[in-house]
C-alpha cells in the first residue's frame, strides 16, 4: 500500500477555554475526493487552517507527502502543493477576476504574460472566460465561489482543500459546478472537502469523515456514515437516531 | 527635604498630570472602542479646545467656569465632525478613515495656525500660583483640580455608560454593531455620540490644563502621542486601562525626568509605546485594522 | 497597456517637465521645483508601500531623515565624497526601514497600528537627533559650500532640477517594471487580502520587507539630496512630521498606487500651495490647510485622485469625440 497524501494524527487546536478540535486524526488518499462533514461549529474550518497552516496545532502532527509540515508557514505549505479556499470568499477585490488567478499562477512562472495566459486558461476552466477582465470586487456569489476554485487550482495544488464552496449556491448552480470540481481529480488532483450539501457528498465522495465538537466520531462510504446512529444524535440531538429507527420500524 | 521627600514629590505630581493624560487618552480610547478607529486628529481637536478656553478667557471667562459650556460645545462639534464628515467621507474603509482623521487634523491645526500664528501663549489667573502644603511638598493648586476634576469625569462617564439608555446603546455597539442596528439601535447616531463624548474630554482637559500650560497650535500633539502610548499600554478600548495607563506615564515620566531630564523623558514615553506595541501585541489583534 | 504605451509616457512627461528651466528662468520658480521634484520622489517611496502595498505609514521622515543626516554626517564628519555618501545615505535609510519593517511586521502590525508606530519611530529618531552632538544637536549640521561637480554643487539651479528629474524619472520606470512583474502582483495582492495572498503561495513578510526597504531607500535618496540642495539639516527639517505627511498627501491627491500618482500630486500641490499664498497672502499654514481639505475631499468623491480624474476626462473626451 502506498503512503497516504496527507496524514492528520491527533491533531488539537484551544481557542482559549475552547477545544474547537480535539484529538481529531484523518487520512487522505492520492486521488479522488474526501469528504469532511459535521454540524456548524464542528471544528471543520478549522481543522482545514491547522493543514494548510493558518492556525498552529495546539498539538498533533500533520504529515504531507510524507513530510511533517505542521511548522511550515502557508506560503510554503502552498508552494509544497496544498491549496485551499475560504469558506467566506477572500478575493482580492481591487483587481480583476484574470489578475486574481494570475497571483496564484505565479507560483510556477516568473514571467508576467505566462501568468496572465495561464489564468485565462484556468478561468475558462472554472467558466469565468466571459468574466476575464470583471473587477472581482462586482461578482456575484457563485461566480466568487468559481473565483476561489479558479485562484486555487491555478497554484498547481496536488491536494485541494474546498471549504464549503456550493454553499450559499441555488441547486442549478450546484449542478453546474459539481463537473468542474469532478474535473480537477480527473487531472490528477486529490480533494479534501467540507460540505453541508449532502447530496453533493453523496455524489462526490469516495470517503467520509466526520467530525462533532472537535472530535471525529466517524468514517466510511458516505453511505455508511449516515447510517451511523452518532452521526445522526450528533446532527439531530440525542436520542434522535433511537427515534427514526423506531419510527422507521413502525412506520415498516 | 529628604530624598525621599523629593520622591514623593515626583509620584504626586506624576499622579496629577497622569490624571489629565488619562481624561485624554480615555476620549481615544472610547472613540476606538466603539467605531475602531483611531482618531489622528485628536491632538488637533485639543489644541483648538485649549485655543477655546484661552479665548473664553480672554472674554472674562474662567477656565474652570468655561470647562462646562465648552464641554457642551466640543460635545456638538464632535458628534458633527463624524456624522457630518467622517462618517460619509470614509465609506466605511478603515484606511479612508485613517486618512481623514488625519487630513482633520492637517487642516485644524493649520487653521489655527493660520488664525493664531505661532506664537506660544499664556494665561494669567489669579490662583496660578497657589499651592497647598502636603508637609513634605507644596502641591500646585491647579493641578490638584485638574486631578479632582479628571476622577469626577471619569466616575461621570461611568455611570454614563453603565446606567443609562444612551451608555447601553454604546456598548452594544461596541460589542457588535450588526446586532445593535438590528436591535434598532442608530448606529451613525451612536458613533456620533461616542465621538462628541471623546470630544467633551477634550474641552475639560483643556480648561484643566490652560492655567499651568501654555498653547500652541501645536501644543495638542505632544499630548496626543502621550495619549496613544497610554491607550496601547492599557489595551485599545479599554476606559479602566486608560486610566491605569493615564497615572501610570504620569508617574514614569515625572521620575524619568527627575533622573534623565526632561527631553529623554519624553523619550522615555516613545520608547515605551514602540516596545508595548511590539511585544504585547495581545489585545491589539483583537480588532485588526 | 503595450509596452511602448507603458514606459512611453514616463519618457514624454519627463521630456516636458525638462523643457521648464530652459522656458522659465526665475530662481524661485525652479526652486519650487526643485522641492517638488524632492517631495515627489519621497512620495514615491510613500506610494510604493502604501500605495502598491497596502502599509500606510505616517512616518516616512523616519527614512527621509535618515538618507538626510547620513549624507550630512559622512560628508562632514568623515570626509565621503558627496556621491559616495548620497549612495551611502540611501543604503542606510534601506536599512533603517528594514529594522523598522522587521520589528512592525514580524510582531503583525498592520493598519493604524502600523501608522502609529512608524510615527513613533520618526518622533524618537527626531528627539534622539535634536539632543546629540553627533548629529550637531539642536543647531543641526551644515555642509561646506564648495561649489563643484566633484562636489555635486552646481553654481545653477536648473542642474539640480534636471538630476533630481532624471532620478524621479528612474523610480517611475523602475515602478512601472514592479507593477508588471511578480513581485508588483504579489505586493498588490497583499494589500487587497494578506490570508488570501498566502494561501497561494506569497511569502506575505518578504514581499513586505522588500516593498518597505525598497521605499525606505527612494525616500531616503530624497532626503540625501535635500541637503545636498539646500546644504543644511536639522532635526524638525529630517525627521519633522511635514515630510511625513507631503509624502502621503501627494500620492493620495495624484492617485494611490499608480505611478504618476505621486509626480501628478507633488507638482498640484507645490502649485495649489503657491496659489494660497498668491491669494490670501502669507498667512501661515493657509496652504496646508488648504491641502488637508483637499485630503479629504479625494477621499470623500475621487478615490483615485487627480489620475483618475484625468483618466475620466480622457475617456469623456474620447467618447465625445465624433467617430
Ligand atoms: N480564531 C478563533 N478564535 C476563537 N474561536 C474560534 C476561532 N475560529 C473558530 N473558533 C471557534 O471554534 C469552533 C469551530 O469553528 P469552525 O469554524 O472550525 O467550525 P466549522 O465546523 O467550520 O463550522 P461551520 O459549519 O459553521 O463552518 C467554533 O465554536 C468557533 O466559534
Ligand atoms: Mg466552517
Amino acid at each position: 500500500m502506498t503512503a497516504p497524501l496527507l496524514r492528520v494524527s491527533n491533531a488539537s487546536k484551544r481557542f482559549g477555554g475552547l477545544l474547537a478540535v480535539d484529538n481529531a486524526s484523518l487520512i487522505v488518499k492520492a486521488g479522488g475526493i474526501t469528504g469532511l462533514i459535521g454540524p456548524n461549529g464542528a471544528g471543520k474550518t478549522t481543522l482545514f487552517s491547522l493543514i494548510s497552516g493558518f492556525e498552529p496545532p495546539t498539538s498533533g502532527s500533520i504529515v504531507f507527502d510524507e513530510a511533517e509540515i505542521s511548522g511550515l508557514s502557508p506560503h510554503r505549505r502552498a508552494s509544497l502543493g496544498i491549496a485551499r479556499t475560504f469558506q467566506i470568499v477572500q478575493p482580492f477585490a481591487g483587481l480583476s477576476v484574470r489578475e486574481n488567478i494570475a497571483v496564484g499562477a505565479y507560483l510556477h512562472c516568473r514571467r508576467r504574460d505566462e501568468a496572465l495566459d495561464r489564468a485565462a486558461v484556468i478561468a475558462e476552466r472554472v467558466g469565468l472566460a466571459s468574466r476575464l477582465d470583471a473587477p472581482a470586487a462586482g461578482l456575484t456569489v457563485s461566480a466568487r465561489k468559481r473565483l476561489e476554485l479558479a485562484r486555487a487550482l491555478a497554484t498547481r495544488p496536488r491536494l485541494l482543500l474546498l471549504d464549503e464552496v456550493l454553499a450559499g449556491l441555488n441547486p442549478s448552480e450546484v449542478r453546474d459546478i459539481i463537473p468542474v470540481i469532478k474535473a480537477f481529480v480527473a487531472d490528477g488532483i486529490t480533494i479534501l472537502m467540507v460540505e453541508h450539501v449532502m447530496q453533493a457528498v453523496m455524489s462526490l465522495c469516495d470517503h467520509v469523515y466526520v467530525l462533532a465538537e472537535g472530535r471525529m466520531i466517524a468514517e466510511g462510504t458516505p453511505a455508511e456514515v449516515t447510517r451511523e446512529p452518532k452521526v445522526i444524535e450528533a446532527y439531530l440531538g440525542p436520542g434522535a437516531a433511537a427515534r427514526i429507527a423506531s419510527g422507521a420500524a413502525s412506520h415498516g | 527635604m529628604t530624598s525621599l521627600d523629593i520622591l514623593a514629590a515626583a509620584v504626586l505630581n506624576g499622579l496629577m498630570s497622569g490624571a489629565v493624560y488619562a481624561l485624554i487618552a480615555v476620549g481615544l480610547t472610547l472613540v476606538y472602542g466603539v467605531l475602531h478607529i483611531i482618531n489622528f486628529a485628536h491632538g488637533a481637536i485639543l489644541s483648538a479646545a485649549m485655543f477655546a478656553a484661552y479665548l473664553a478667557f480672554q472674554a472674562g471667562v474662567d477656565p474652570y467656569v468655561a470647562m462646562v459650556p465648552l464641554a457642551l460645545i466640543f460635545f456638538g462639534l464632535g458628534y458633527g465632525l463624524q456624522r457630518l464628515v467622517i462618517g460619509p467621507a470614509s465609506h466605511g474603509d478603515d484606511r479612508n478613515i485613517l486618512l481623514i482623521t488625519l487630513g482633520l487634523s492637517i487642516v485644524i491645526e493649520n487653521l489655527l495656525l493660520a488664525v493664531f500664528n505661532s506664537d506660544t501663549r499664556t494665561v494669567d489667573v489669579a490662583y496660578g500660583f497657589s499651592t497647598l502644603d502636603l508637609g513634605f511638598t507644596f502641591l500646585a493648586l491647579p493641578r490638584a483640580a485638574a486631578f479632582g476634576v479628571s476622577c469626577l469625569v471619569a466616575v461621570l462617564l461611568w455611570i454614563l455608560l453603565a446606567q443609562t439608555d444612551t451608555g447601553k446603546a454604546i456598548r452594544a455597539v461596541a460589542k457588535e454593531k450588526l446586532g445593535a442596528s438590528l436591535a434598532g439601535i442608530d448606529v451613525a447616531h451612536i458613533y456620533a455620540v461616542t465621538f462628541g463624548l471623546g470630544a467633551a474630554c477634550l474641552a475639560i482637559a483643556a480648561c484643566l490644563l490652560l492655567p499651568t500650560y501654555y498653547v500652541h497650535p501645536r501644543v495638542g500633539n505632544a499630548y496626543v502621542l502621550v495619549a496613544f502610548t497610554i491607550v496601547v499600554l492599557g489595551g485599545m478600548g479599554s476606559i479602566p486601562g486608560a486610566i491605569a495607563g493615564g497615572l501610570f506615564v504620569g508617574v514614569v515620566e515625572s521620575l524619568s525626568g527627575l533622573m534623565f531630564g526632561e527631553s529623554l523623558g519624553q523619550l522615555g514615553i516613545f520608547v515605551i509605546f514602540i516596545l508595548v506595541l511590539l511585544i504585547r501585541p495581545t489585545g491589539l489583534f483583537g480588532a485588526k485594522a | 497597456m503595450s509596452v511602448a504605451r507603458a514606459y512611453g509616457a514616463i519618457a514624454i512627461a519627463a521630456l516636458l517637465l525638462a523643457l521648464l528651466p530652459v522656458m522659465v528662468q526665475s530662481n524661485t520658480v525652479i526652486n519650487a521645483l526643485v522641492t517638488a521634484m524632492i517631495i515627489a520622489l519621497a512620495a514615491q517611496g510613500w506610494n510604493l508601500l502604501a500605495g502598491y502595498g497596502g502599509q500606510f505609514s505616517f512616518g516616512h521622515a523616519a527614512f527621509f531623515g535618515a538618507g538626510a543626516y547620513g549624507n550630512a554626517i559622512l560628508q562632514t564628519r568623515y570626509g565621503i565624497n558627496a556621491y559616495a555618501a548620497m549612495l551611502t545615505a540611501t543604503a542606510i535609510g534601506a536599512a533603517v526601514g528594514a529594522v523598522i519593517g522587521y520589528l512592525s511586521f514580524r510582531s503583525g502590525l498592520r493598519g493604524s497600528y502600523f501608522a502609529l508606530i512608524t510615527l513613533a519611530f520618526a518622533e524618537v529618531f527626531r528627539i534622539i537627533a535634536n539632543a546629540t552632538p553627533f548629529t550637531g544637536g539642536a543647531a543641526g549640521t551644515l555642509i561646506k559650500l564648495q561649489v563643484s561637480a566633484a562636489n555635486f554643487q552646481f553654481a545653477s539651479r536648473a542642474i539640480y532640477f534636471w538630476i533630481i528629474l532624471a532620478i524621479v524619472t528612474a523610480v517611475m520606470f523602475l515602478m512601472r517594471g514592479i507593477e508588471r512583474s511578480r513581485f508588483g502582483a504579489y505586493l498588490v495582492a497583499v494589500r487587497e487580502n494578506e490570508d488570501a495572498a498566502a494561501a497561494l503561495g506569497v511569502d506575505t513578510l518578504d514581499v513586505k520587507l522588500k516593498a518597505i526597504m525598497l521605499s525606505a531607500a527612494m525616500t531616503a535618496l530624497a532626503g540625501a539630496f535635500y541637503v545636498q540642495y539646500f546644504l543644511f539639516v536639522d532635526s524638525s527639517i529630517a525627521f519633522g512630521t511635514w515630510i511625513s505627511v507631503e509624502a502621503l498627501l501627494g500620492p493620495i491627491i495624484g492617485g494611490l498606487g499608480t505611478v504618476f500618482g505621486p509626480l501628478l500630486g507633488a507638482l498640484a500641490l507645490h502649485f495649489l500651495g503657491e496659489l494660497a499664498k498668491a491669494v490670501a497672502g502669507r498667512v501661515l499654514g493657509i496652504d496646508l490647510a488648504l491641502f488637508g481639505i483637499l485630503l479629504v475631499l479625494i477621499i470623500a468623491f475621487a478615490r483615485d485622485g487627480l489620475q483618475g480624474l484625468l483618466t475620466r476626462l480622457a475617456r469623456l473626451w474620447r467618447a465625445r469625440r465624433p467617430a
